[in-house]
């Protein structure tokens, strides 16, 4: 507890805040909570009835204040920009399963777009039962600071926090400790903090606290995508902390609350029977995906490459379970979950980092990170994976894109487009695991390659090409020493070793696999984990050797570097350049920059998520269509598609792009999770009209929205709350004007490795599959062409179908070809507001698409 | 640990416990609140429903407020319980029980008060 006192002794109160305690009203208190840490105003806002109309709650009252807060050039860590959060109507219902979902919003550093993201833990909950339908927090402190919300004492407090820790799972605990006043009582604090890599790095998370008591330790669930995290950190935040004591199933006020009862227990049921047999997710998590994935060739490989993998057993849910994961736990991340999906490798030992030797609590594998952090890297050890997915949560960084983008900087390294030289040594080839962590290490301790890759996938493509060229060919004759060329680093210092151990081998599953190495993993049993470390380039390549300049070649600084020629030899006006090492250089060829737009997996900024999209065409559309970056969150098509064929045409795909995106907004507005929608189902659900939509579910949840609010829905209503909002994020994103061109149709635009092989490996690996489609869709005979024809027939055919299926999209969500909300669209679904029309008017105009006729006028003038 | 044992063989289906049970417990008579259910069977035979304090139950509360008190007998505490009535799913006898009017689960406690009120004898307190 002397840690805690010194917490204690180091506070000091910079403002407080008491405001008169209220009764939600069916699920509303009708007032949010404004938080200033620069100003240090605090005051409170009231919830109007346009506001609940037209955005109905969670994510629509995100955006509709960050909206208001932000300027059209205001940038992510410019003090205007806010972080807002807030639960939705439904939110903190303990009586239907995934119901305490806090919806986070902010200016995102990857994307420079608003960014929403859907996140447990108790946070949402218990801030909407102190008070409040959300909080937006605004401005950069100068020095650290938590925010501190009573929920019973009824205060806000804002206070210097010197001493607190940063890294999540220390900060979490360490406030459950300060603030709760026994054991029990750590139950009603949840915590929302980032980690030490935030501060840095673009992809940093936000993590909410949820007390384990069976665990005894403070879990955390992920605001995962678009760098929140980030914008958290920049603004001085260690933590924001809520206590609520006293939680039960009626402080919503529900308006009915039968109905909640009965549709809860019908789901619970469900879940009870059925989901054994149908996705395990209460036993494995979200984990047990990872098979199917394989199954079916859709678990992204090494850079999005591939779709399975003969090691995938390595990564398997049932190894999870087997080695790691606690059983029979309920592992809601909010009261009421009987899906309890949120699994935790409890007791595991780090190997690497500040926390080496600790036994921490992970909370996963989940899939994404088995996926992104496992085979999309090509590490197919099930530790390395758990040790990366706990240093990500902790170190607050999104472990998708975190994935992602290392993914991506092993496959250039792979394909040579930069060396051990520009890493400082750290051996980027598939499947180093022990490098994946350290990339996150280097990020902390703000040093090394890794705070390259911490910047994402689009910053890295763009210096990649600026810096990673190579020494001038013409010269290099002239270069004294080991030539970059030959310059290969000693063999054993890049074995990625592990400690060996016995129970690996002897879990059931393991042994099936054909575990050919595990005679070496015997014989380097006990050796130290040779780390690449930061700074050891020298281990790996001797000193660097500075050569002598030669006339002629022009000295340019690394901000001229974007716009030199490429092929054109140049010195870095910094001698100790790390990339050019004091080396005539030549900028990357134009195919080597073209490649990396091919493999670099982002669109509008953000990282793809974990799935492979290149067979499914709706999902492609799924990923680079979403309003916030390609994250499935909005729709995932691949199974309707791909496997069961549901959606052939142009016109079924669009249906179904309009739809499911809807369905899954909806969650974001009321406090609501996706998984209990369709990851579980009634036994006979297939053999109901539009199984896909799950119908029974849909009648649970008109059920419950009415059990709280009062307002019985249908489905088209429940699509237009959604469709309110998603339109309003769409011409938020335009409003943003991004050189990535979202909003528009520039913006939708997937890397081809999303949409096909971008390689001859590539090609090859699925040859039969691609030929067969060359001659049964493309009706080319693929005989006797080379492997670069195919590929570039293969190619036209699929950007075409991509640009008919946009053109189908746009039809059906009334946009424009350009992807821009006309006019009539606005109007037709009561949003047409003045800030919207504003935005969209110069752009229909252009493109021919501002109606005309008197009951126009209005807005011209809007 | 004690538990009601009931033989439905002796059961007349008049109702007796559910009322003294439901009194005792939520001070009005209504079956709907009682702990221990009686109903009639398609072949006129009577059937008891009551809480054998299997446990099974406890292990999906999150809130840990269904557990087992000291004398090992299953209850619901309401200073913990967040009603999510996770537990009524998760008792595939059915002897979990809520009411809407309720903000708690609640189940049998062997307490007896059924059992002594009972005309018939058809109830029991077992010790096992």
């Amino acid at each position: 507890m002397e840690r805690i006192d010194k917490i204690k002794a180091a506070r000091k109160v910079l403002a407080e805040y008491k405001y008169e305690p209220t009764e939600i009203i069916r699920g509303y208190n009708n007032r949010t909570l404004y938080v200033n840490i620069e100003t240090l105003e605090i005051k409170e806002k009231v919830v109007t009835d346009f506001m609940k109309e037209k955005f109905t709650g969670g994510k629509g009252f995100d955006l509709y204040y960050l909206w208001d807060a932000v300027k059209d050039d205001t940038k992510w860590n410019d003090p205007e920009n806010e972080i807002v959060i807030s639960p939705g109507p439904l939110g903190g219902i303990t009586q239907y399963p995934g119901a305490g979902k806090s919806l986070v919003c902010t200016i995102s550093p990857l994307t420079g777009l608003p960014i929403d993201s859907n996140v447990g833990g108790y946070f949402g909950p218990y801030l909407k039962f102190s008070g409040f339908d959300a909080i937006e927090i605004q401005g950069n402190s100068k020095e650290e600071v938590i925010v501190f919300i009573d929920g019973n004492a009824h205060t806000i407090t804002i206070e210097a926090a010197p001493e607190d820790a940063i890294d999540a799972h220390v900060i979490s605990e360490e406030m459950a400790d300060l603030y709760a006043e026994d054991d029990d009582d750590k139950m009603n604090i949840s915590v929302v903090s980032s980690g030490r890599a935030a501060k840095i790095s673009n992809i940093g998370v936000l993590n909410f606290s949820f007390w384990d008591k069976r665990r005894n330790c403070a879990r955390l669930k992920q605001a995962g995508r678009g760098g929140v995290g980030r914008v958290f950190r920049n603004k001085n935040i260690k933590a924001l902390v809520v206590r609520y004591r006293g939680t039960h199933g009626d402080l919503n006020n529900p308006y009915d609350k039968s109905k909640l009862n009965t549709a809860g227990l019908r789901l619970h049921r469900e879940m009870k029977h059925n989901d054994d047999f149908q996705c395990m997710m209460r036993r494995s998590g979200t984990a047990h995906v990872t098979d199917i994935m394989n199954d079916y060739d859709l678990l992204p490989t090494m850079n999005y490459q591939y779709g399975s993998h003969p090691e995938v057993e390595k990564l398997s849910c049932y190894l999870f379970e087997q080695l790691y994961l606690m059983q029979k736990v309920p592992d809601g991340c909010w009261y009421g979950c009987s899906m309890s999906c949120a699994k935790a490798a409890s007791d595991f030992v780090c190997r690497t980092g500040p926390y080496k030797g600790d036994k921490v609590c992970v909370d996963g594998p989940e899939y994404e990170n088995a996926a992104g952090l496992g085979s999309n890297c090509g590490v197919f050890d099930p530790r390395w994976v758990l040790e990366a997915n706990f240093y990500c949560d902790t170190y607050g960084l999104d472990t998708i894109s975190m994935g992602t983008m290392t993914a991506f900087a092993m496959e250039c390294f792979q394909r040579g487009l930069y060396n051990l030289d520009d890493t400082e040594g750290l051996d980027m080839r598939w499947g180093n695991g022990a490098a994946l962590n350290e990339l996150m290490h280097q990020m902390v301790n703000e040093a090394g390659f890794g705070m390259l890759v911490g910047k994402g996938v689009r910053e890295m493509k763009r210096i990649f090409a600026e810096r990673f060229g190579k020494p001038a060919p013409e010269y290099e004759h002239m270069l004294k020493g080991r030539k970059w060329s030959t310059m290969e680093p000693p063999q054993e210092k890049l074995i990625p070793t592990y400690e060996f151990n016995p129970d690996l081998l002897e879990c059931p599953y393991l042994k099936e696999i054909e575990y050919d190495d595990a005679k070496v993993m015997e014989e380097i049993a006990g050796t130290p984990l040779a780390c690449p470390g930061a700074n050891n380039r020298e281990a790996f390549l001797g000193k660097p050797e500075r050569w002598e300049k030669i006339e002629g070649i022009p000295t340019i600084s690394r901000d001229e570097i974007a716009d030199y020629p490429v092929g054109k030899p140049y010195y870095c006006d910094d001698p100790l350049c790390p990339y050019t090492n004091g080396r005539p250089w030549i900028k990357m060829t134009a195919e080597q920059i073209a490649l990396m737009q091919d493999i670099g997996m982002e669109n509008k900024g953000m990282e793809y998520s974990e799935y492979l999209a290149k067979e499914s065409l709706a999902q492609q559309g799924g990923f680079a269509l979403c309003n916030k970056g390609p994250q499935h969150d909005e729709a995932w098509l691949i199974f309707m598609d791909m496997v069961n064929g549901q959606i052939p045409t142009f016109e079924d795909k669009a249906n179904a792009l309009h739809y499911f995106p809807m369905i899954r907004t909806w969650f974001g507005l009321h406090g609501l999770c996706k998984l209990p929608w369709n990851d579980v189902e009634p036994v006979d659900n297939y053999k109901q009209k539009n199984a896909n939509r799950v119908p029974e579910h849909m009648k649970n949840y008109f059920d419950i929205v009415e059990g709280v609010t009062g307002i019985r829905l249908d489905e088209d209503s429940l699509v237009a709350q959604s469709e309110r909002v998603y339109t309003f994020q769409r011409i938020f994103d335009l409003r943003r004007n991004q050189p990535t061109g979202a909003g528009t149709r520039k913006g939708d635009q997937p890397p081809y490795r999303a949409v096909g092989p971008v390689t001859e490996e590539e090609y090859l690996s699925r040859e039969d599959r691609y030929d067969t489609q060359m001659k049964e869709k493309i009706g080319v005979d693929p005989a006797g062409k080379s492997v670069a024809e195919k590929i570039a027939i293969t190619r036209e055919y699929r950007l075409n179908q991509y640009r008919q299926l946009v053109d189908a999209v746009y039809e059906r969500r009334g946009w424009t070809p350009n992807g821009i909300v006309k006019l009539e669209k606005l109007i037709a679904l009561g949003m047409d507001l003045p800030q919207l029309v504003r935005v969209i008017r110069p752009y229909l105009k252009e493109e021919g698409y501002w109606p005309t006729g008197p009951e126009y006028a209005k807005y011209e003038t809007m | 640990m004690k538990k009601v044992v009931a033989d439905p063989k002796l059961c007349v289906g008049c109702g007796t416990c559910e009322m003294v049970c439901s009194k005792a417990f939520f001070k009005e008579e209504d079956r709907t609140k009682s702990a221990i259910r009686v109903s009639e069977q398609k072949n006129g035979e009577f059937r008891i429903d009551v809480c054998d304090q299997c446990g099974e139950c406890t292990e999906m509360c999150a809130a840990m407020a269904v557990a087992p008190a000291s004398n090992g007998i299953i209850r619901v505490d309401k200073k913990k319980c967040v009603s999510c009535l996770i537990c009524v799913a998760e008792c595939v006898k059915d002897n979990m029980h809520y009411h809407n009017n309720e903000r708690y689960p609640f189940k049998c406690v062997a307490c007896g008060l059924c059992v002594k009120q009972c005309p018939t004898g058809a109830l029991s307190l077992v010790e096992v």
